[in-house]
Order: structure tokens, then C-alpha cells, then sequence
């Protein structure tokens, strides 16, 4: 069974979501999510400073053997991107809870956390997939 | 079940099934002026023999026409090993095998391929090529648009000295996906882009800039301040070249100061024969930054467990057995035999000999313009000679003169008079090394007289 850290906030399509301010959160993909995709090779960041919907495609995780999107997991704005993916793609398969972050997003409205998986629910979504 | 072909009453059947009157019917959405006309001239069904007397005879309607025609495909001399080779049964296949990787001969021409033109065109990346020089420009322009994150028009910026076939191809496969094509007027003194012209875009979103070398009419455009213009713009600068004219022009990689960001063209004048029109092949380099952009496929060489070199395909997360819809293209290797036969043309020539085509094309063009100089009759437009091609103005309809020059034995060229109206009736020559001095002067003549 993967990590799933009890204080962080989950999508359906395996992001992970932490607080680090007011209306700022951190954002990357699960343990899960990382050994489903195998060793990752590149890494498409969001572009600093643009708006994006829910579930907009934001950017794209490569790995040997497949390409998988990023999507925004609430609508906000990207504030911070995590440039060290570019050239150590693979701090994602290592460290993704930690070093592994891809971008900083500023939420329009907070309350739409509510919307999002808790840790028990990401777990039971994830034991069906398995 | 054994194949054999439908009768009557098993058509009638299927048509019944899915409430469809006719066969026709079925492809209605094709405009009616697009359909073949019924082929009844051909019998039903003849000996070998037959087709052969009857196929002979009318391949010799076509006569061994001398060809003063280019607009983007060349008759240029093939040596006979470059055939001899490509169709070994080794190499006689187009696609790339499944398991491609089983199939390390194939995999290391088209290896050897990239490297060539990679290295002709002064980038770091070559695809295995595309469907020919019009469909490489149409994907190089969704690649910039893929690329250029920083811009949000979709707008690029299409010189009319691009050929006009080009645009009407990638008119057709781009402008479906919300892309603007902008189209910039030429300097009618010079035939060539008037940097001027393009001011006027400056400070807007323009995602990339198209920039043609030689240009349509043969003519060199000042490729080093338009590259640097575009990339002023934040835009991308793509290159649409003639590779043989790259043995002696100055690299795409290499223009103004950071070189182009993708270049392509036709593929055809290195090895392919003219064969009324294809099969041809487009290429397709980048700079490393947008390799994952990049349509098509890429093989390269690694090593296997015993550390021996081997090659094997590469990238191919971007391709559509794997990103699906969201795959950069759905282009395979589908010219590979053409490739094959280029490889194996510019390895037979080395850059030396390419060289020396180039410039045989290069004099041959000047030369022809200097016997046609003082021909009444004909205005030569333009003042700059250049590579392969130049426009004449006539004073009949271009289109008569052609005609007339056919009788003569004569591809007299390609009327571009419906194509470029504010030159009046025109008519774009081109000349390689396949001419003699002795040719061009009878070519001279007999123009002079149908003029």
C-alpha cells in the first residue's frame, strides 16, 4: 500500500494538495500515482503566474513508458513552480511528498478545498485501482 | 470464408441492411467536382500481354519531355547505385517493422538519416521524416504552437514567397485548430520579404515566423535579420530550405544569432525521382529544447546489456500508441524507402559532391538568366540571380507559351500567374545540373520562338 500522508488533500487523478499560507497550497502527485508511472524523465511545469480552471491540463509527467497530464486540482493561479524538475526530473519518484512538489497555487475561493479527498477517501480510491 | 469479391446481391444486401440506397450514397460527403471520372476507357479484363502493348503506348504519349520546371520538386541526376541499393530486400520496406527494434539495418539508416540532415541543417534534431515538404511545414507550425508557451495567439506569420502549394496545404490542416496564418506581402522590386513590412507586427503575439531560403522564386531572403526579428517577438522562427541549396548556404542552426528553432522542407531532390509527383518525403529538425514537441518518430543509439552500441526508438511518449489523443502526431516512418534511397544518395555524394550539385544548379540558373536576358519578348523579373529558379514576365498568356514549348519537347516551367496576379502573366524557370551549356541555348531558342 502507498504512503497517503493523513494532512494533505487529494484529486481523484493523484494530486496532492498541502497548506503552506492562506489560499496557498503545494502541489505535486502521490506515491501512488509516481510508481504507477515508473521512473520519470520529464517533467512539463505550469507556466508561472497563469490562471487556470479546475481540472484544466496544467502540464505533463513523462515517464520511460508513458506521458501523463497534470491537471489543475482547484481553479487558481500558479505562484511558484518547482524549477529543479527540470533537470532532476526524477526528486518526483524519490521524494514525492517533499522534493517531488511541482507547483505553488494560489486558490480563488479556499472553500473549494471541501470539494477535494481526504487522505481515507484517496486510500479506498486507490485500493479499487490496485 | 474465401475472398471473393461481392456480387450483385450481396451488395444489395449490406445497402439493405443499413437503409442505404446506393454505393455512392456512401461517399456523398465528398464534393461532387473531387470525383473521379468513370474509368471506360480500360476493358474489363486483358492478358498481360495486352495491358502491357496497350500501358506502353500510352506512356509514350508522354514523350522524354527536357524539364525547365522546379516549384518545389527537382530533376536532379540519381546515380545508378543509390536505386541499385534501396531495393535490396533488405532495405525494400517503408515502415518501420513492428518490434523495431529486431530490425537494428533499418534502425541505423534512419539513425544515419537524422544524423545527415540534422547536421545539414546546423540543428540537434532530426524525425525519421514526414509525408513531404508541405505536411513538414504544416507540423512544423502546430510544433511552434505546441512550443511557444509564451504566446497565446496561435499567429503566425506566413511569408507569400513560401510556395503556394505549402500554404494551401497547411491552410487545410492548421486553420481547423484555431491557428491564424498571416500572410506578408513581398517587395515586388526584389521578390523578396521587405524586413519593413514586418514593423508593423511588432509588440503583438506572434507565435512564430516562416521564413523560406531559397524562397519560391528562387531568391535568397535575408534570413539572419528575420530570424532575429522573430525571436525580438518572442516568436519562433522556422525554416523552410532547399537541402540541396544547404551545401553551400548558410545553416538554418546558424542564422542571425541563435539560429532558427525548427526548420523542414522537401526531401524529394536527394535521391527521389520526379515520378509525377511522389512519392516524396519531408524533413523535419528542431533545436534539443522542443524535442518533445517534435511530430513523428526519432531513433537513437544506445547500448544493450553487453554494452554493445545498438539503436532503438526513441522519444516515444509523444507518439500516438502511447499519449493517444494527446500524441504530437500521428505520423509514423510511412516514407521510409524514400529515406533510405536520400541516405543513400547523400552518403554516395559526400558534402564535396553536394557541393558540387549546388553549384552546378547555382551557375546553370545564372547562366540560363544571361541567355535569356535580351530575348524581346520576355522581362526577367527580379534583379538577384539565385538557386534553381528565376520568374520571366510574357507577354501572352503563360499558359499558351507552355503549351507551345510542350510541342517542342519542353516543360517550359510553371505558370504562376494565378498565383501571384500582380506580376502580370508569369512564368517560374528552373534549371539544375542536369543541363548542358549546349542545352540551355537550344532551350533559348526555342523559347524566343514561342514568345
Amino acid at each position: 500500500m502507498s504512503y497517503v500522508p493523513d494532512n494533505l488533500s487529494y484529486t481523484a487523478s493523484h494530486e496532492w494538495l498541502e497548506k503552506i499560507a492562506d489560499g496557498r497550497y503545494r502541489v505535486g502527485i502521490t506515491e501512488f500515482a509516481q510508481e504507477q508511472l515508473g521512473d520519470i524523465v520529464f517533467v512539463e511545469l505550469p507556466e508561472n503566474n497563469e490562471a487556470y480552471a479546475q481540472e484544466d491540463e496544467c502540464g505533463v509527467v513523462e515517464s520511460v513508458k508513458t506521458a501523463s497530464d497534470l491537471y489543475a486540482p482547484l481553479g487558481g493561479t500558479v505562484v511558484e513552480i518547482n524549477d529543479a524538475l527540470e533537470d532532476n526530473p526524477e526528486l518526483i519518484n524519490d521524494s514525492p511528498y517533499d522534493n517531488g512538489w511541482i507547483f505553488v497555487i494560489e486558490l480563488d475561493d479556499e472553500a473549494d478545498l471541501d470539494s477535494l479527498l481526504s487522505a481515507e477517501d484517496y486510500r479506498n480510491s486507490i485500493e479499487d485501482e490496485d | 470464408m474465401p475472398f471473393i469479391p461481392h456480387t450483385d446481391d450481396d451488395i444489395k444486401a449490406m445497402l439493405d441492411t443499413i437503409g442505404v440506397a446506393n454505393i455512392d450514397e456512401l461517399f456523398d460527403e465528398i464534393p461532387k467536382n473531387l470525383w473521379s471520372s468513370k474509368l471506360d476507357q480500360l476493358d474489363d479484363g486483358l492478358p498481360e500481354m495486352a495491358v502491357i502493348k496497350k500501358v506502353s503506348a500510352l506512356a509514350k504519349k508522354d514523350g522524354t519531355p527536357a524539364c525547365y520546371a522546379g516549384a518545389g520538386a527537382y530533376e536532379h541526376h540519381i546515380p545508378a547505385a543509390v536505386w541499385q541499393v534501396a531495393t535490396r530486400g533488405e532495405f525494400y520496406t517503408s515502415y518501420t517493422p513492428y518490434q523495431a527494434e529486431v530490425s537494428q539495418g533499418t534502425l541505423q539508416v534512419i539513425y544515419e538519416y537524422q544524423s545527415m540532415i540534422a547536421h545539414m541543417t546546423g540543428l540537434d534534431v532530426s524525425n525519421a521524416s514526414m509525408y513531404d515538404g508541405a505536411s513538414a511545414l504544416a507540423e512544423a507550425i502546430l510544433m511552434a504552437v505546441r512550443a511557444n508557451r509564451k504566446s497565446k495567439s496561435k499567429t503566425i506569420l506566413v511569408p507569400k514567397t513560401v510556395n503556394p502549394v505549402y500554404l494551401q496545404v497547411v491552410k487545410n490542416i492548421v486553420t481547423n485548430q484555431e491557428i491564424e496564418l498571416i500572410s506578408i506581402d513581398f517587395n515586388t522590386e526584389t521578390g523578396c520579404i521587405d524586413p519593413q513590412t514586418l514593423k508593423q507586427y511588432e509588440g503583438q503575439d506572434i507565435t512564430a515566423l516562416v521564413i523560406p531560403q531559397p524562397n519560391y522564386f528562387g531568391l535568397y531572403e535575408d534570413v539572419h535579420s528575420l530570424t532575429d526579428w522573430a525571436h525580438a517577438q518572442n516568436a519562433m522562427a522556422i525554416g523552410v530550405v532547399n537541402p540541396i541549396s544547404l551545401a553551400l548556404l548558410t545553416a538554418p542552426g546558424q542564422w542571425g544569432h541563435k539560429g532558427v528553432d525548427i526548420c523542414c522542407g522537401e526531401g524529394q531532390s536527394m535521391g527521389v525521382p520526379l515520378s509525377s509527383g511522389g512519392p516524396y518525403y519531408g524533413f523535419l529538425t528542431c533545436k534539443q529544447q522542443f524535442v518533445r514537441q517534435m511530430p513523428g518518430r526519432i531513433v537513437g543509439m544506445t547500448t544493450d546489456l553487453d554494452d554493445n552500441p545498438g539503436f532503438a526508438l526513441t522519444y516515444q511518449a509523444r507518439e500516438q500508441h502511447i499519449r493517444r489523443a494527446k500524441a504530437t502526431s500521428n505520423i509514423c516512418t510511412n516514407q521510409g524507402l524514400m529515406v533510405t534511397a536520400s541516405t543513400i544518395y547523400m552518403a554516395l555524394l559526400g558534402s564535396n559532391g553536394l557541393r558540387n550539385v549546388a553549384a552546378h544548379c547555382i551557375n546553370n540558373t545564372a547562366t540560363l538568366k544571361d541567355k535569356l536576358a535580351n530575348i524581346k519578348g520576355l522581362n526577367i523579373l527580379f534583379k538577384d540571380s539565385g538557386f534553381h529558379e528565376f520568374v520571366i514576365q510574357v507577354e501572352r498568356p503563360a499558359d499558351d507559351i507552355i503549351a507551345d514549348m510542350a510541342t517542342k519537347g519542353y516543360v517550359a516551367g510553371v505558370n504562376i500567374s494565378d498565383d501571384y496576379p500582380e506580376l502580370g502573366q508569369c512564368i517560374l524557370l528552373c534549371v539544375t545540373e542536369t543541363k548542358t551549356d549546349e542545352d540551355l541555348d537550344e532551350f533559348a531558342s526555342a523559347l524566343a520562338e514561342c514568345l
